[in-house]
């Protein structure tokens, strides 16, 4: 059982290769915490991406007008903003704005907490991305396929959730598995806002014992091993929705 | 995509291209007048009210005070990403050609770098040079200062690095076998068909994805306000402090700083997109 704490301690003191947190508890606990955070973030990132994506693409191929604009706006704007300045805005200029209750002792509760808004911007940013993503699905779904789906009685709604969306999806899996990657890598930005992930957690580990270099290569590794999970997931995923007959 | 022409009249989906989203205000005249009228107000009317008490100032004064520090800072944003991007597609051109090279280590080699600096987030690979590069250098028993600002270009140049390798590669492989083939047949040596023939033909096609890691980059540069170095976003920040820290002025601030990147990235965003079109139907 303690192999392994005791094999790293013997590493550290033969040649001053101080990977703290195989031997030391407390920094196990707070690198695996950063952990945690991060695998939340993503999680929920994605998921709320998706959710927005999927929204915003059926608002942007859809009959209003005001809606459409609002859409297209909203995609320009968070495309080609600087998602830590997006961020910044929503926590501190948002978050200021909103009102916020108190404790008993007269400190501030702001509705939202950092956790929260870091979750709130990510997913605005990723989810503008998978607008058009989406959209760009839906575009190569033919026209005669939606009309089939009418001519069955399928209203506007029920078409897009089980004729057109599903469709959709699959044609733009591999455009959607970079822009989840990439979301996957943009969690990293709420360090800014001293959300605890797995940065904030790896350079509190690093400032304290000072072994920069040993927390920079688990960091690299944590990174390698988290994007490389998503791209399996992502390519079953892809795999499991294959159209049988339809090469790509 | 690789998609290939519908085999029929009714084909599953048609071909998939992501198409980037376009916001076209069209106003008419009166509601124009409108918008401008209500500019005016807010640009003359707001301070004529706020002369009353001296010491606070309106969001819109305190903006238009400080905008020449900040516009110095974004000024600086865009001369970083100008000088990452310069270093990281030099780099970016031979790691490419590593990856298409003949030689299978020098190819598996070029690999592991690429997919090493493509897959990890930029935030810790701009910590990894910052932490990890000595603040200078002794080159032959001169000492050259390494400043923080130069860490984090050499920081930002690294993901660019790896991203053009990628589109060197994808640039490569996208020009017809029958094009080796012909080169060869006109007793071109491999270095040879690859620089007057290759590339050149490449080059177009590098273009618009090219613009798109710059557009990134750019954006990007703002996280070095993180590891300490002096730009746009520790600016606005120190900005807001000087300013008392009201909590009300963030908003604007930062909202400031989200303009100059989006009139900076949203042109590049369109003439990306126009040349995309282009070199499709082309």
């Amino acid at each position: 059982m303690d192999a392994v704490p005791n094999w790293f301690r013997a590493l550290y003191e033969s040649t001053g290769f101080n990977v703290t947190i195989f031997y030391d508890a407390y920094d196990w606990a707070r690198y695996v915490n950063g952990l945690k955070t991060t695998l939340l973030l993503a999680v929920t990132t994605i998921l709320a991406s998706l959710v927005i994506g999927a929204v915003g693409a059926l608002l942007q191929s859809g009959p209003s007008r005001l809606l459409r604009g609002l859409v297209n706006g909203f995609v320009v704007v968070f495309r080609n903003t600087p998602p830590l300045v997006q961020i910044f805005f929503f926590y501190f200029g948002l978050g200021t704005l909103l009102p916020a209750a108190q404790t008993a002792d007269g400190l501030r509760v702001p509705i939202l907490d950092n956790v929260q808004w870091a979750i709130v911007s990510l997913s605005l940013f990723a989810g503008a991305f998978n607008v058009e993503i989406f959209r760009s699905g839906i575009e190569a779904v033919p026209r005669t396929t939606i009309e089939a789906a009418e001519s069955l009685g399928y209203t506007r709604i029920k078409a897009y959730l089980y004729v057109v969306l599903p469709l959709a999806l699959r044609v733009c899996l591999p455009a959607l598995n970079n822009n989840l990657i990439n979301l996957l890598k943009t969690t990293t930005l709420a360090y800014a806002i001293a959300v605890p992930e797995t940065l904030y957690a790896v350079k509190q580990i690093w400032s304290e014992s000072q072994n920069v270099l040993e927390m920079m290569i688990v960091l690299l590794a944590t990174y390698a091993v988290l994007v490389g999970v998503l791209v399996w997931i992502m390519h079953r995923w892809e795999r499991a929705l294959r159209i049988p007959g339809y090469s790509r | 995509m690789k998609a290939p022409p519908p085999p029929s009249d009714l084909p599953v989906l048609l071909p998939f291209r992501v198409s980037r989203t376009r916001a076209r205000v069209t106003l008419r005249p009166a509601q124009a007048w409108l918008l401008g009228a209500w500019l005016a107000g807010l640009v003359l009317v707001v301070p004529a009210f706020a002369q009353g008490a001296e010491a606070v100032l309106s969001p819109l004064q305190v903006i238009l005070r400080w905008a020449p520090l900040l516009l110095t800072g974004f000024a600086f944003n865009v001369a970083i990403s100008l000088v990452a991007m310069l270093l990281g597609t030099v780099a970016g051109l031979g790691l490419g050609l590593g990856l298409v090279s003949e030689g299978p280590i020098l190819r598996r080699v070029a690999w592991g770098v690429t997919q090493v600096f493509r897959n990890v987030p930029w935030l810790v690979l701009l910590f990894f040079v910052m932490f990890l590069v000595p603040f200078q250098v002794t080159v032959f028993g001169l000492r050259v200062p390494l400043p923080d600002w130069v860490k984090a270009t050499v920081g930002f140049a690294l993901p660019v690095m790896a991203n053009v390798a990628e589109i060197v590669r994808g640039a490569v492989r996208s020009v017809p076998a029958t094009q080796w083939e012909a080169a060869e047949s006109l007793a071109f040596t491999r270095r040879q068909t690859l620089f007057r023939i290759i590339l050149p033909q490449c080059l177009k096609r590098m273009l618009p994805p090219w613009m798109n890691v710059y557009a990134l980059i750019a954006m990007a540069t703002v996280q070095a306000s993180i590891v300490g170095v002096t730009e746009m976003l520790t600016l606005t920040a120190q900005v807001h402090a000087a300013e008392g820290g009201r909590p009300e002025l963030f908003a604007p601030l930062y909202g400031f700083a989200l303009l100059c990147f989006f009139l900076y990235c949203y042109p590049i965003d369109r003439l990306t997109a126009r040349l995309e079109r282009r070199f499709e139907t082309a």
